[in-house]
């Protein structure tokens, strides 16, 4: 899937801001900065990677910047960065 | 007849007998106007003649307050200066250490400070011990449990450096000041009052320093050894910072209410209860509508102690509480109402909460509202250690307030972020579970076993009574499973329990 750079999510505490870009490497490249990443970078990634590729996306660099977000937060943010990146809406297509 | 004279062979004979010289007359009277004789105190030197002549050696230990918390400025400007004179391998046995205690990191390094005591530390110094900066093991001891070990000899301090933000030329010294040259304001000395009484040496170092006598004075001349006057020795704008702030959270504020209503409907809120509250923004909010119900019922509380605060002095002016003890202020408010009125009472950490003395103040503390980073389904509480393995807090009160008061509320939300705050095990063991008697969190209240008394009344009083299991279990179907932190094999902290035993240790977190 054709991406652009795109961005969603803030820095407030309780959420994340992902950042995605196109990749040229096979896979989903993630940069994860997290408050919590010795608990939780592993299920963070895992989720980041999933909700992707639930959206069709396989390949992509990711650089996720955490305050602690549930996973429910996570995947929504994820979302609308994919929407806004692959200009298709999940939410209306 | 007898005279002097006749009478001198039985005066050198006594003498003789009690290994005492004969009188041989009086030094010169110093005639000099008084104001102007007090301006050459002995006492009255400046830092580096005070460190000198107090006989401060390699190896000794050194203390210190944390009245000014945040604002401090003489912990670093002592290490500073001991540094500069080349002192090397002390021990630093502060009351806490805050955020800007972090060039201690490079005394540490230096070789300056290898040994340290206090309540808690935060920020990038708390950091770097929990990486394992230093050799030997910090010691954390609560402000009740410091107390008693200064007094019982375990912690032994060479001399003490007390800020004072007023002090005569021969050491009346207060946390406030009088005069109109005032340029600080802390409150209660209550932490460095067993410093001065128990320290070898005793300086006081003062930004105000103001005609003799200074008295009502917080610190005896009697135990003073040297003063000292420095431009400043704290900011007193940051003492309501740190851990201290005042709410709009809208969970902290249900989480107040839940804790008020425990307070209310526990089985001791009656004419005469007395009552201390924590730093937490929760438990301060608490005091809010713990107010109006007193108003409601017409109850008055005999005492609040702690950690007083502005919504306390409100509280006493009003007259709902008949006396504050006042171990710490913990706003501007607090440190000036200290300084107004007799009533509002400054306590040394021994008098507010030590176990060897019967007559501290949690001894005959009903109620307690307390904050914690976690706790587990044993009821256990840790207040020190984050959930990421790095040190963020202190132990404070906390395990003299808990075990001491007939009624311990703990109040934190099940979930801070992704960090799960109850838990199947605590991190670090602060306050056993043997003390703690209530948690508050905002999916229900959980009351320990111990006290079926206790979840009868609240059930009765229509409060939302769930177990604690429930509690842990749901807080991870929320956040999913964490994996293990990764702790190394150093030692890098040692908990002390209030009655001087070991109560746990914190490994280094690497990485």
């Amino acid at each position: 899937m054709e991406l652009k750079e795109a961005f969603a999510g803030t820095l407030e505490s309780g959420d994340i801001f992902i950042q995605i870009a196109p990749s040229k490497n096979k896979g989903v490249q993630i940069d994860l900065d997290s408050t919590v990443k010795y608990q939780f970078g592993s299920q963070i990634k895992k989720v980041i990677t999933e909700t992707l590729q639930g959206l069709g996306i396989e390949d992509a660099e990711i650089k996720a910047t955490d305050k602690g977000a549930l996973d429910c937060t996570i995947r929504a943010r994820v979302t609308a960065a994919a929407v806004r990146a692959t200009g298709k809406d999940v939410w209306k297509d | 007849m007898s005279t002097l004279k006749d009478r001198m062979a039985d005066i050198q004979a006594q003498a003789a007998k009690m290994n005492k010289q004969v009188y041989k007359g009086a030094e010169n009277k110093a005639t000099t106007f008084k104001k102007d004789f007090q301006k050459e105190s002995p006492k009255l030197v400046t830092l580096e003649q005070a460190i000198k002549q107090s006989g401060l050696k390699d190896g000794m230990t050194i203390s210190f307050h944390h009245h000014f918390r945040g604002g401090d400025k003489v912990v670093n400007m002592v290490v500073d200066k001991l540094a500069q004179m080349g002192y090397k391998n002390l021990r630093l046995a502060a009351s806490s250490l805050q955020d800007v205690h972090e060039p201690l990191i490079e005394h540490i390094k230096n070789g300056v400070i290898t040994s340290i005591s206090t309540s808690g530390m935060r920020g990038k110094l708390a950091d770097a011990i929990s990486k394992g900066l230093m050799k030997e093991p910090v010691i954390f001891r609560s402000h009740g449990g410091r107390g008693s070990a200064i007094v019982n000899g375990d912690e032994h301090i060479d001399v003490a450096f007390i800020g004072a933000s007023s002090s005569d030329a021969l050491g009346n010294a207060c946390g406030f000041s009088r005069s109109e040259n005032a340029k600080s304001i802390c409150g209660s000395l209550g932490y460095a009052i067993p410093d001065a009484q128990n320290a070898d040496k005793v300086v006081i170092l003062t930004d105000d320093l103001v005609a003799y006598p200074n008295t009502p004075a917080s610190i005896s001349e009697s135990y003073v050894d040297y003063v000292v006057e420095v431009e400043s020795v704290g900011d007193s704008s940051k003492i309501a910072s740190g851990a201290i702030r005042d709410t709009k959270n809208p969970r902290d504020i249900l989480l107040a209410k839940q804790a008020a209503k425990v307070i209310i409907n526990g089985g001791y809120f009656k004419d005469g209860f007395s009552i201390q509250t924590g730093s937490g923004g929760a438990s301060l909010a608490a005091v809010k509508y713990i107010r109006e119900s007193m108003i409601e019922q017409g109850i008055k509380a005999s005492y609040a102690l702690g950690g007083i605060t502005a919504h306390m002095v409100k509280m006493f002016e009003e007259g709902l509480i008949e006396k504050l003890i006042d171990v710490q202020s913990f706003d501007k408010v607090a440190a000036e109402s200290i300084k107004n009125n007799e009533m509002h009472k400054e306590a040394s950490a021994n008098e507010y909460a030590s176990k060897d003395e019967q007559g501290s103040a949690t001894h005959y503390l009903d109620m307690v509202i307390l904050s914690a980073l976690e706790v587990d389904v044993n009821f256990n509480v840790n207040v020190l250690v984050g959930s990421d393995g790095i040190i963020r807090g202190a132990i404070g009160g906390h395990q003299d307030t808990a075990e001491d008061a007939a009624l311990s509320i703990i109040v934190c939300p099940l979930l801070r972020g992704r960090i799960p705050c109850v838990v199947d095990e605590v991190t670090t063991l602060i306050t056993p579970g043997s003390s703690v008697d209530v948690i508050v969190t905002e999916y229900g209240i959980a009351v320990n076993p111990r006290r079926p008394e206790i979840a009868e009344r609240l059930k009765k009083a229509g409060l939302n009574i769930v177990d604690i299991h429930d509690l842990a279990k749901k807080a991870k179907s929320i956040i999913g499973d964490a994996d293990p932190l990764p702790f190394g094999d150093k030692v890098v902290g040692v908990v002390m329990n209030r009655d001087g035993s070991v109560l746990d240790v914190i490994k280094n977190i690497e990485g």
